[in-house]
């Protein structure tokens, strides 16, 4: 790997606050990605989603995004047009949401969104688009890919549905995809499965993948490097494989707040939050 | 009627089972789907069925208003200097010596054979008057309702992708000033603009008294009756005299559509599957017009319905300033001369309007909303 594929040095992100002033999302991240598959876990507000977001330029226009560096593939997000952006949106950058009853258009047949996200990025007509949307739908390891084409949203399952947002996202044939906590609004079951569908075509089509999630033992198990957020920072980064010895206080105490199936324990801790967590590091 | 939960159930084998399942478990989802499509057109058939309903209600609550309110019928037709034993025969003739209830059965009976009873008025049956007056108010709330669509849903869209901006501020100005001016003021000043001082259009009226009567009625919309007859020249000037009352109709309603446009444009804007668009690369105007206007449509469907059924209503205040031979004409007067056939019926027909366009919208978002069953 020469270059990463995506490169952030020192992201800011600010929303305007009813108070007239700004509160800081994301304060000072630095990460980089390659043809990987990278973890990024946290608290709710810690800053994952909208780090995620501001990658595609996706966050609203009120939203002060500020960096030192916010590349992909050679690409400066912070300054690019929004027609460069709007090729790279879906084009290059997937993006996974969380609930399929949400994230797809209700009133729009399964069929006709997946064909339009591969019209927006090739050149082709109505038929060879829905072609490619039925083949997605195989890809995705739909039974009936006829029949769910010509489906609405609310007519098929959490799962199917989420299967149904892949194949959406990988119809452009993307290098890189986000996931934003693409398994939450699932059963514990289906979970495994939608995982396990993103490894494979990930890994089958040499793609970057950055996985946010708020399950510690599911990105472990799953991604490549783990990145550790805490309100708007990165505390720390390593290979997920070492994330049961992280060392940085935030990580254990978020990886001992879970219970364990073998041990019995009373009482779980609750994480003391140490100010010193946010200050400055050299 | 079958919950969400259970039809989906019906129509989908679960996705556990989906790999295992058996091609008899596919064909039940195949063979419920027309079970859909039946429960949509039960849906609509229930819906039917409340029309009579409604109906009846409208009916009593009209009959009984005008029982109780303090005009004498009788006085309305032979007047007050009548003598008392003609006064007495009209009473019993309108049957007005019966028990309430026994009154309302028979105006019931009349009203189910099509039978609104004669205008003291006009003498005509209040059938006819309504089949003459009605079309001039539906000529005129057709033309005032497609400007306001044609205006309004735009502009609202407009004002909701530039929220806060400029934009945003004018179109609310705009519709601010086109909800709370009164149409008499702004009628008027219409036509002291457009007619006397510019004077580029006609004055009040439906057509120059020139072209009256030269026309064969065949429908009673008369920009329509003109062009069947051919004669161009009374189109245009039915047109032109349609112009400034559907003008301030199309403005006032407007207002309302265009804001309740933007409402409803912004909460779809705001949703999970606009991100989804904007994340697949697609342009704005795709998002906005495909995606979050596509959505709205079920709501704004309602809206401009009833809006359209306020308008053939008629508007009373816009037929009196630009002399509009309409509906609302009709029962502003017949109420004056204290005409309760007239005021009864003209109100039944209104109530018809507006179930009618009611069930109408129904209709359209059953055939537009997947999701309803």
């Amino acid at each position: 790997m020469t270059q990463p594929l995506v490169e952030i040095q020192n992201l800011r992100v600010e929303f305007p606050s009813s108070s007239g002033g700004y509160n800081q999302a994301v304060r000072g991240v630095s990460m980089s990605l390659g043809r990987e598959k990278l973890g990024i876990v946290g608290e709710s507000g810690s800053g994952k989603s909208v780090t995620g977001r501001a990658l595609m330029r996706l966050l609203p226009e009120a939203a002060r995004v500020k960096a030192d560096k916010l590349v992909f593939d050679g690409v400066n997000v912070l300054s690019a047009s929004e027609r460069t952006m709007r090729g790279l949106r879906g084009g290059r950058i997937g993006l996974i949401l969380q609930d399929p009853k949400y994230s797809l258009n209700p009133v729009m047949t399964i069929g006709a969104q997946i064909a339009e996200a591969w019209r927006a990025h090739n050149k082709g007509g109505k038929k060879e688009a829905l072609e490619a949307a039925l083949n997605l739908l195989e890809q995705v390891r739909i039974r009936d890919p006829r029949r769910v084409l010509d489906s609405y949203p609310h007519e098929v399952s959490g799962g199917m549905g989420q299967r149904v947002m892949i194949a959406m996202m990988l119809a452009p044939n993307p290098d890189m995809l986000i996931a934003d906590e693409p398994t939450s609004a699932l059963d514990a079951s289906v979970q495994a499965e939608i995982l396990r569908l993103i490894d494979d075509l990930v890994s089958a089509r040499g793609m970057g993948l950055m996985l946010i999630s708020h399950d510690l033992p599911l990105v472990a198990r799953f991604c490549d490097r783990v990145a550790v957020m805490y309100a708007g920072q990165v505390m720390e980064t390593l290979p997920a494989q070492d994330l049961h010895h992280a060392e940085h206080a935030y990580t254990r105490g978020l990886l001992d707040c879970m219970p364990h199936l073998s041990e019995k324990r009373a009482r779980l801790p609750v994480l003391n939050r140490d100010p010193k967590w946010l200050e400055p590091r050299s | 009627m079958k919950s969400d939960g259970e039809l989906q159930a019906e129509l989908m084998p679960p996705e556990g089972e989906q790999h295992a399942a058996s091609p008899s478990t596919t064909g039940v989802a195949r063979r419920a789907r027309p079970s859909a499509a039946w429960l949509r057109l039960r849906g609509l058939l229930s819906n039917l069925a409340s029309v009579p309903i409604t109906l009846f209600g409208l009916a009593v609550v009209t009959f009984f208003i005008g029982r109780v309110v303090p005009i004498d019928p009788v006085l309305a037709i032979v007047g007050d200097r009548a003598p008392q034993d003609v006064v007495d025969r009209a009473r019993l003739e309108l049957g007005l010596d019966q028990p309430l209830y026994i009154q309302f059965w028979r105006y019931l009976g009349q009203i189910v054979h099509g039978d609104l009873g004669r205008s003291v008025m006009t003498s005509n049956p209040v059938t006819q008057d309504i089949a003459r007056f009605l079309p001039a108010t539906f000529e005129l709330a057709t033309v005032a309702i497609i400007i306001a669509v044609l205006i309004g849903v735009p502009l609202g869209v407009w004002a909701a992708t530039r929220q806060g901006k400029f934009v945003d501020q004018a179109v609310r100005l705009f519709c601010l000033a086109g909800h709370s001016l009164p149409v008499f003021v702004l009628g008027l000043l219409s036509l002291l603009l457009f007619y006397a001082t510019l004077g580029i259009a006609p004055g009040p009226g439906r057509q120059s008294i020139y072209f009256d009567g030269m026309v064969d009625v065949h429908t009673g919309i008369l920009t329509i009756d003109t062009i069947i007859a051919g004669d161009w020249p009374a189109f245009w000037d039915a047109l032109a005299h349609l112009a400034q009352p559907a003008g301030v109709l199309a403005f006032f309603s407007l207002a309302y559509i265009a804001r309740m446009t933007r409402a409803f444009m912004l909460a779809e804007l705001k949703s999970e599957y606009v991100t989804t668009a904007r994340a697949k690369g697609l342009s704005s105007t795709r998002i906005v017009w495909r995606h979050a206007f596509g959505n709205i449509m079920v709501p704004l469907i309602t809206v401009l319905a009833m809006t359209y059924a306020g308008l053939l209503e008629g508007a009373v205040l816009t037929e009196t300033i630009f002399s509009w031979p309409g509906l609302g004409q009709y029962l502003t007067v017949s109420l004056l001369n204290a005409d309760m056939n007239a005021v009864l019926g003209a109100t039944l027909v209104v109530g018809l309007i507006y179930v009618a366009l009611n069930l109408l919208a129904d209709l359209l978002y059953r055939l537009m909303d997947p999701r309803v069953k």
